[in-house]
């Protein structure tokens, strides 16, 4: 099955990039933009029909590779 | 002395830290990180680069690698582990230094010459460096230092800040801050001061008529300490 995951920075931590395009939308008149966070997110397709293993096999690798707990959270869709 | 230098996919710093240590006296052997095992040597550096194209995140992929449980292992028995750069970020992501390296503030891959503060002498690194400041080169887009608060209070108190950015008179200051890291942080120790992570790199200055010879002072420094 497909387990989806978004990894966002946690509230606090510093990032340019979504502030870069914070910026951005406001010159081109998205004015009202008041504050963009960048994020990332993954499909990962697990061989295992039962979804509470799969999430909790995603919720490992969430832990040990894709997100970094020190400046990021995630999430399981 | 013996020392060990990893490469990774995407390493490229790797030789110029080959040609550094045997300058100042090292018998080094490359190693590549589908290894098993580590050969018997009395420092592991991990060198600068773009491991693994910095997917994921810098270190992230290179931190997984085989050959780094046995870097785990002969850190974890005290042995000497340096990493530069890259080598700063892989040991970061395998939890072996505190906190993690970011974007640069500003977004741009910064190139040049900085000077650091050493903060702290009490180690094989920097025992018998006479001077205070060093001029070292950066080459880095993610090397904006940051941890939580309570890691930064535990840094300070254990005294695992290796080394500042700052001008040439040692002024920790914002204004000579290339990065935005916390607290002009360029290099920490783990607590037991034998695990040193640095964004510089000292393997660039060590010819007066390339760079300058503050590098010098580094390796010479470490193969007395040995």
């Amino acid at each position: 099955m497909r387990v989806k995951v978004i990894v966002t920075l946690k509230n606090g931590v510093l990032d340019p990039q979504g502030k870069a395009i914070q910026q951005t939308l406001n010159g081109m008149t998205f004015d009202n933009v008041s504050e963009v966070r960048q994020g990332k997110y993954f499909d990962i397709d697990v061989n295992e029909s039962d979804e509470n293993k799969a999430k909790s096999q995603v919720e490992e690798m969430c832990k040990k590779l894709l997100a970094n707990l020190v400046i990021e959270d995630y999430k399981i869709l | 002395m013996k020392s060990s230098v990893i490469i990774f996919p995407g390493s490229n710093c790797d030789r110029d830290m080959d040609v550094a240590l045997k300058k100042f006296g090292f018998e080094n052997q490359m190693v590549w990180h589908n290894d098993a095992k580590i050969p018997k040597c009395d420092l592991i550096v991990l060198p600068g680069g773009f491991s693994y194209g910095d997917y994921l995140r810098c270190g992230s992929i290179a931190g997984k690698s085989r050959i780094i449980k046995s870097v785990i292992d002969f850190a974890n028995s005290g042995g000497l582990v340096l990493g530069i750069c890259n080598g700063f970020q892989i040991l970061t992501e395998t939890g072996l230094l505190p906190g993690i390296l970011q974007q640069n503030k500003y977004l741009n891959f910064i190139c040049k010459n900085v000077f650091v503060k050493i903060k702290n002498k009490e180690n094989k690194y920097f025992k018998k460096i006479d001077k205070d400041v060093l001029e070292l080169h950066i080459a880095h887009n993610e090397g904006n230092y940051f941890c939580s608060n309570d890691e930064l209070k535990s840094i300070e108190d254990n005294g695992q800040i290796a080394v500042t950015y700052c001008d040439h008179k040692g002024n920790e200051d914002e204004k000579n801050n290339p990065n935005g890291a916390l607290k002009n942080i360029a290099g920490i120790f783990n607590k037991d001061k034998n695990i040193l992570g640095m964004m510089p790199h000292p393997e660039r200055m060590i010819d007066p008529f390339l760079s300058g010879e503050d590098g010098s002072l580094f390796f010479n420094n470490l193969i007395e300490s040995l």
